[in-house]
């Protein structure tokens, strides 16, 4: 009601006494706190801070407890839990497996992405068409990625029946971890390349064409002009799937389940596995400990780009 | 740049963009196609061969009875609608503030809701606090969790979009006596279009892809979603071999996603290109 009666005076009155009395408010309440009251963030602050930054806080305490599905209660036992994920040489391998995991597929979806950027870059129907195709693996669950490509590789699998060999590409423990991260950027190269193709919109023209009055060829072009001008859009890629596939599960799990002898246990599985197993303080130290190697990659990563987006 | 040089480009480049298109996404969608519609003795082992005999009805006939397919599709209806439409709402609200206020407070905040793009959810301590708050295994609890996981996606692009709003649409209406309600809903949500479509592809996407933090809070059972559904049909197939039942739930699955890209897929660049890039 209240509401109706200022806006009908509001309307009614000419524009300069409306803006006069906007002006005095705004004496009162800062003109921000009136125009943009914080009350339109609160729930999504609230709702983040409840459902997201409270059980990452929670998550430095209960590593620190017996919780398992053994206890009826729990109790502080320290670093008992670290020392059992140290012993038993889970916890290096996972950061390992993980990092690897991380480096290896930030390197194909950017790859990928970026060289179909280049080739479909210019606006024509054909090249709209392939987009669309090249971004279909990103519509498919990852999980359902994992089982294709499971029944691409298994050792009875399309590829050995077409290639008519016999070789178990999901078997090896040093290989079967690169080909995942191969999988991991197949999945997601459709993405990198639209975040590419925005880039690439963004250079002017102008530039493109001084450089082509300039005498430059193609190469030339890429180095000197397109890729310093592409810098925010590879900080953006480069962070969003490197820190994006440490947290990587799905693919994993549908074509390894983490084998063979856990070469494929990034940290989310293992987490999957132990907690299945009821061991809740030991999955959560994983988690913390994934926490904290995220936030070591993530905060040199993320200075390191932008600063490498001033030079350029 | 020489003109054979040119030439062999103007016509080695769709030559180039088919042969890789056909190799890279043409056979394993080849590969899902043909299995989805093949017998269980001839899917055995998956082939890029077209199906001897064909019986796609009954493989997706067995996999909306055996997969729960319709169950799990009405699940995941439920928990990823809501979380979407809290994560684009919630989210367009606290992106409004965060790109027209300055203060140190504003920019902490704004900093603290963007950092779930950088960190990892906890997924373990996530249960632990459901089941105190008596959220552990229900619907409430899983929408609570992926709208707080998502919330960063959707306020990061909408911050960064709105910044490159000029304020004067804003003033206008104000002028013309409009309150801060009024403004929100008839100025800056209309105006967000683009940006909503590629948050709302987006968040979709992860939310209806995810077995993982659904594993974790839904668990099995009554209220499991299609991918978890999934997880259960392709984990039986360790005895089963019915490669030919988890393509075709494969297909349906994945239908409903292209279905809102086709739909959206215009303004997605245009949000991307504004939010990410700038």
């Amino acid at each position: 009601m209240a509401d109706t009666a200022v806006r009908t005076r509001g309307r009614a009155r000419p524009p300069a006494s409306a803006r006069k009395s906007g002006g005095r408010r705004a004496g009162r309440l800062s003109r921000n706190a009136v125009h943009h009251p914080w009350w339109f963030a609160l729930p999504a602050v609230a709702v983040f801070t409840a459902f997201f930054l409270v059980p990452n806080l929670l998550n430095f305490y209960y590593p620190f407890t017996d919780w398992s599905s053994y206890h009826p209660d729990i109790a502080f036992t320290g670093l008992d839990t670290f020392r059992t994920v140290a012993d038993d040489g889970s916890l290096l391998r996972a950061i390992r497996t993980t990092l690897l995991y991380a480096v290896l597929a930030a390197l194909f979806q950017n790859g990928f992405g970026l060289v179909l950027a280049l080739l479909l870059e210019a606006d024509s129907r054909f090249n709209r068409f392939f987009r669309a195709v090249f971004f279909l693996p990103v519509l498919i669950s990852a999980l359902a990625t994992g089982y294709v490509f499971q029944a691409l590789l298994d050792q009875d699998g399309a590829v050995n029946g077409v290639l008519g060999t016999d070789i178990p590409w999901l078997g090896s423990t040093t290989w079967t971890l690169v080909l995942v991260t191969v999988i991991h950027g197949w999945k997601w190269m459709g993405l990198s390349m639209l975040i590419y193709l925005a880039g690439l919109k963004g250079i002017p023209g102008e530039l493109l064409e001084a450089a082509k009055c300039d005498g430059a060829g193609p190469w030339r072009t890429f180095r000197s002009v397109r890729w310093p001008m592409l810098a925010p859009a590879v900080t953006f890629n480069v962070t969003t799937a490197l820190i994006g596939s440490m947290n990587t599960f799905d693919i994993v799990q549908a074509t390894t389940g983490g084998g063979p002898a856990a070469s494929t246990e990034v940290f989310n599985i293992y987490m999957f596995r132990i907690f299945g197993q009821g061991l809740y303080a030991q999955a959560s130290a994983m988690s913390l400990v994934l926490f904290l190697v995220v936030v070591a990659v993530a905060v040199p990563l993320v200075v390191g780009l932008r600063r490498r987006e001033q030079l350029l | 740049m020489p003109s054979a040089a040119r030439a062999v480009w103007r016509l080695g480049r769709p030559a180039l963009v088919l042969l890789l298109a056909a190799l890279a996404v043409g056979v394993p969608l080849w590969l899902v196609a043909v299995t989805s519609a093949k017998p269980q003795a001839e899917a055995v082992r998956p082939n890029l061969d077209l199906p001897r005999r064909w019986q796609p009805a009954g493989n997706y006939e067995d996999a909306l009875g055996q997969g729960e397919m319709l169950r799990g599709f009405l699940n995941s209806l439920l928990v990823v609608v809501p979380s979407v439409v809290l994560v684009l709402v919630l989210g367009a609200g606290a992106a409004w503030v965060f790109a027209r206020r300055e203060s140190r407070l504003v920019s902490a905040a704004y900093a603290l809701c963007i950092s779930g793009l950088l960190l990892p959810p906890a997924v373990i301590t996530v249960v632990m606090e459901l089941r105190q708050l008596g959220l552990a295994g229900t619907r409430p609890g899983m929408i609570a969790v992926y709208t707080g996981m998502y919330l960063s996606t959707s306020i990061f692009f909408m911050t960064g979009f709105i910044r490159a709003v000029p304020p004067e649409l804003e003033e206008a209406a104000r002028m013309d006596g409009a309150k801060p309600l009024r403004i929100f809903l008839r100025i800056v949500l209309p105006l967000l279009r683009p940006v909503i479509a590629t948050a709302t592809i987006m968040v979709t996407l992860y939310a209806w892809s995810d077995v993982f933090y659904a594993f974790f809070v839904l668990g099995g059972g009554e209220r499991s979603t299609l991918p978890l559904n999934l997880y259960k049909v392709a984990g039986a197939q360790l005895y089963l071999n019915n490669w030919h039942l988890v393509f075709a739930y494969v297909v349906v699955m994945s239908l409903p996603m292209v279905a809102i890209f086709l739909v959206a897929q215009r303004s997605i660049v245009s949000g991307i290109t504004s939010g990410a890039v700038k």
